[in-house]
């Protein structure tokens, strides 16, 4: 480096080109589409190796989790939507997952743009599914919509509370909001384990002996449109999560909130000096997140949990996949919607959906877990698959772009 | 010259606040004790009174102008105060079942692994490393360790493989965070679910639906011959784990080596300001994966703890869960010092060991102290008893230039 670099005399931790944040947007506006495609290739085909090395066939597994996922439907032309059919069947319920991860995906997105870490979804998601819980299975004398829509309203207000503390205390005292979303996320699921567990609040009233929560009336279930509702069918949440995604894009692109926000992700220095109260925004992007996570919890209990237990809360882990959902999707709408959907055929794909006799459930759900580590790991790594496309771009010398700016 | 310092410059040493501050806060303990056997006071004005002093030593220290050991001084009397009262109105018979002097190796126990942990964190943070990898780390020791000890025979074998382990995915965090500058905590969750995949993956895959195979070889408990068999001592420290006592040893000596040695003055250089320490000729990268990988090493120890050291040789899919955050919270409540840490690590395994025996009353109040290790470091990050300050470069990457 001959010229004398500007930033020579910055202390390290205002460098510009060390900040994540930043480099995220100069990576999404050099790579594109192409950077996130990368990464799950790259993170399939690592997964596949470890299964070739294991003595499995990764053709027959991957296979194998593609059809547990039900995206063979979709080329089952004419398509029948009877869920009599298996693959149809598997689709509608990855749609199911789906729509969770969706919500928890935006839960992590959204506070990123606005250069906070949202590790909390997972907590978020227990309040609002705990809240929703106990509004289901009280108030079972009212009628269905105003119940539903009162459980589905008290859950993201919890969720936007829940991460609200988060986002007051990053506001008025600096604590970090990574230490202090991992903390509340326990202290959610040791509340869940109590409120649930033996002699607790919110415990059935039939079977005290079952550490498990009452299961939520009639009125309060989110009807089904596609599939039979007593075998676990796709409820009307699923466009309730669609909705959200829309909304997600509307508020960060086209409202003055998304913008202050995302001016904070960019740099809050610049933009305490553009006159945009800083700490209100933190706030603001944490009880937002917190809001869709809630959401997810609701959209759970009401449309296909209905009731939930002491173990349940203890295995469940879908609000930490939000992460990898929004890494892998660049924290944009479109991109966090389709990494949902991606996810949530490899989840359920591996897990329930899938053949015992072709790969085992149980190998294919640690797969599963494997790859979207595999995913964050390459997503925080955005230097190393940028360099990997632009070592193949400078072979083609005729086709040379912008400088990409790491 | 200012005087507004030191407020009490020819105070003995005795009078100074921080020593009454430190008094209190033990007095906050002991008006606990009183209430619990083996004295069992039975009168509710025994810890009333301790636990008023303490706190009154508190407050003068807080005037004095100690305020972060003075609140704690006034938080300790104040749970003293309230769990002596507690004690008193419960019936002794309770309290025998709750308060055996094995409670002080069921503490030791679980706060084992959390110490392992919390060091693990303290060292990685201290180079400027965040490491919330530890879970990861920890439960790769977890089942690499077992595995180790079941196909190498000996639990020597165990613990190197663990070591091994722990020391590649540290590796992995280490590259990531400080070759590729990649943000520490994005590249420490992805060792959180790569490690829980890996492990679980090659434990269906290496054991199928069977369990470890029994008679696996484990750590030896070191039984200390003339106090093992001494009441109320020998239950207590006379046989604990080998791994328990490497544990206790390792934080003198890792406050040693931090604190009062070159090396550790280069650790902690690169972590408050890589540029200055780079200037004087320290090369930050190689410390820093140094640093990262004695991080996952020592959690890996603590993941070893689990399965092969008090556990018996076993393991189960996501053995750990959530140990290696609490170690991070033990770690932050310590302030990133290895007292403060291994304080904290006993504190949160008095209160899980506390949540296991509690049930006798009720299982709500269990939970309860399940709970609290996150409510207390959540108060303690927002600085409402003296704020956790974290290393001043803490996560941020270095580039030379």
């Amino acid at each position: 480096m001959s010229q004398i670099e500007p930033t020579a005399n910055v202390p390290p931790e205002q460098e510009p080109s060390t900040d994540f944040v930043v480099r995220l947007g100069a990576a999404q506006r050099a790579g594109g589409l192409i950077v996130p495609v990368l990464t799950a290739v790259l993170a399939f085909l690592a997964g596949g190796i470890v299964v070739a090395a294991t003595g499995h066939n990764p053709w027959t597994a991957y296979k194998g989790i593609w059809e547990g996922a039900g995206f063979n439907w979709l080329f089952h032309i004419p398509w029948d939507t009877n869920t009599i059919h298996l693959s149809a069947f598997n689709l509608s319920q990855t749609l199911l997952t789906a729509t969770t991860l969706i919500l928890v995906g935006i839960a992590v997105a959204f506070p990123f743009r606005c250069g906070l870490f949202n590790i909390g979804g997972q907590g978020q998601y227990l309040v609002g599914l705990i809240v929703a819980n106990w509004v289901g299975v009280s108030f079972a004398s009212w009628p269905t919509l105003p119940h539903v829509l009162l459980g589905i309203g008290a859950a993201t207000v919890a969720g936007a509370v829940w991460a609200g503390i988060a986002g007051f205390l990053k506001a008025t005292t600096g604590a970090h909001e990574v230490i202090s979303t991992i903390m509340l996320n326990w202290i959610a699921i040791w509340g869940g384990q109590y409120l649930f567990g033996q002699g607790g609040p919110l415990q059935n009233t039939y079977n005290p002996a079952a550490p498990e929560s009452g299961t939520i009336a009639q009125s309060a279930r989110i009807p089904v449109f596609w599939g039979n509702p007593v075998l676990q069918g796709l409820d009307y949440g699923f466009f309730v999560a669609i909705v959200a995604l829309v909304l997600f894009w509307f508020i960060l692109n086209r409202t003055t909130l998304g913008y202050e926000v995302r001016a904070v992700g960019f740099n809050p220095d610049a933009a305490a000096y553009g006159g945009i109260n800083v700490r209100r925004k933190y706030i603001q992007a944490m009880a937002i997140s917190g809001a869709f996570a809630g959401l997810a919890g609701a959209l759970d209990m009401l449309g296909y949990l209905f009731q939930f237990g002491v173990l349940d809360v203890q295995a469940s882990q879908i609000g930490f996949l939000g992460i990898a959902v929004a890494l892998l999707g660049r924290n944009t709408a479109i991109g966090t919607g389709i990494a949902a959907f991606l996810f949530g055929g490899l989840l359920y794909g591996t897990t329930r959906g899938l053949n015992p006799n072709v790969f085992d459930p149980s190998l294919a759900g640690n797969l599963t877990s494997m790859i979207q580590g595999l995913i964050v790991l390459f997503v925080g790594a955005d230097i190393l698959i940028l360099y990997v496309w632009n070592a193949r771009r400078k072979l083609r010398p005729g086709r040379r772009g912008e400088a990409v700016v790491t | 010259m200012t005087n507004h310092a030191q407020p009490l410059p020819d105070a003995h040493w005795v009078l100074r606040p921080k020593t009454i501050a430190v008094t209190g806060s033990v007095l906050g303990l002991v008006a606990f004790w009183s209430a619990i056997p083996p004295f069992t006071a039975r009168s509710p004005l025994v810890p009333i009174m301790i636990g008023v002093l303490a706190i009154a030593a508190g407050l003068w220290a807080v005037s004095r102008g100690a305020r972060r050991v003075g609140w704690g001084a006034i938080a300790s009397g104040v749970i003293g105060l309230g769990l002596g009262l507690l004690a008193t109105r419960s019936s002794s018979a309770n309290l025998q079942v709750v308060f055996r002097a094995d409670l002080v190796a069921q503490v030791f126990v679980f706060a084992t692994p959390l110490t392992f942990g919390a060091l693990g964190g303290m060292v990685s943070e201290r180079s400027g490393v965040v490491n919330v990898g530890l879970e990861g780390m920890m439960l790769m020791g977890a089942f690499w360790g077992v595995y180790g000890a079941d196909k190498g025979g000996s639990w020597v074998v165990g613990i190197l493989v663990a070591l091994a382990a722990g020391a590649l995915f540290a590796l992995l965090h280490a590259y990531w965070s400080v070759h590729l500058r990649a943000n520490q905590i994005v590249s420490g969750m992805a060792i959180n679910f790569l490690a829980l995949g890996v492990t679980g993956y090659f434990f269906e895959q290496l054991y199928g639906n069977k369990n470890i195979p029994a008679g696996v070889s484990t750590v030896p408990n070191v039984a200390i011959p003339g106090i093992d068999h001494v009441a109320d001592l020998g239950p207590a420290i006379g046989d604990l784990n080998l791994l328990i006592w490497v544990g206790i040893i390792f934080v003198p000596l890792s406050y040693f080596i931090l604190f009062k040695t070159p090396i550790g003055l280069r650790v902690r250089a690169c972590g408050e300001h890589p540029r200055a320490a780079d200037t004087v000729g320290i090369n930050v990268y190689a410390v820093r994966y140094a640093a990262v990988v004695v991080s996952g090493m020592l959690a890996a120890l603590g993941g070893a703890f689990l399965s092969i050291g008090f556990g018996g040789g076993s393991f189960t899919e996501n053995m750990t869960e959530g140990r290696g955050f609490i170690a991070l919270a033990a770690m932050i409540f310590g302030n990133w010092r290895p007292f403060g840490a291994w304080g904290a690590a006993l504190l949160f395994g008095f209160s899980t060991a506390l949540a296991f025996r509690l049930p006798v009353y009720s299982s709500s109040a269990a939970t309860l102290f399940q709970v609290l290790p996150y409510v207390l470091t959540l108060i303690a990050v927002a600085g409402v008893i003296g704020r956790s300050v974290p290393p001043a470069a803490d996560g941020q990457p270095y580039v030379k230039q």
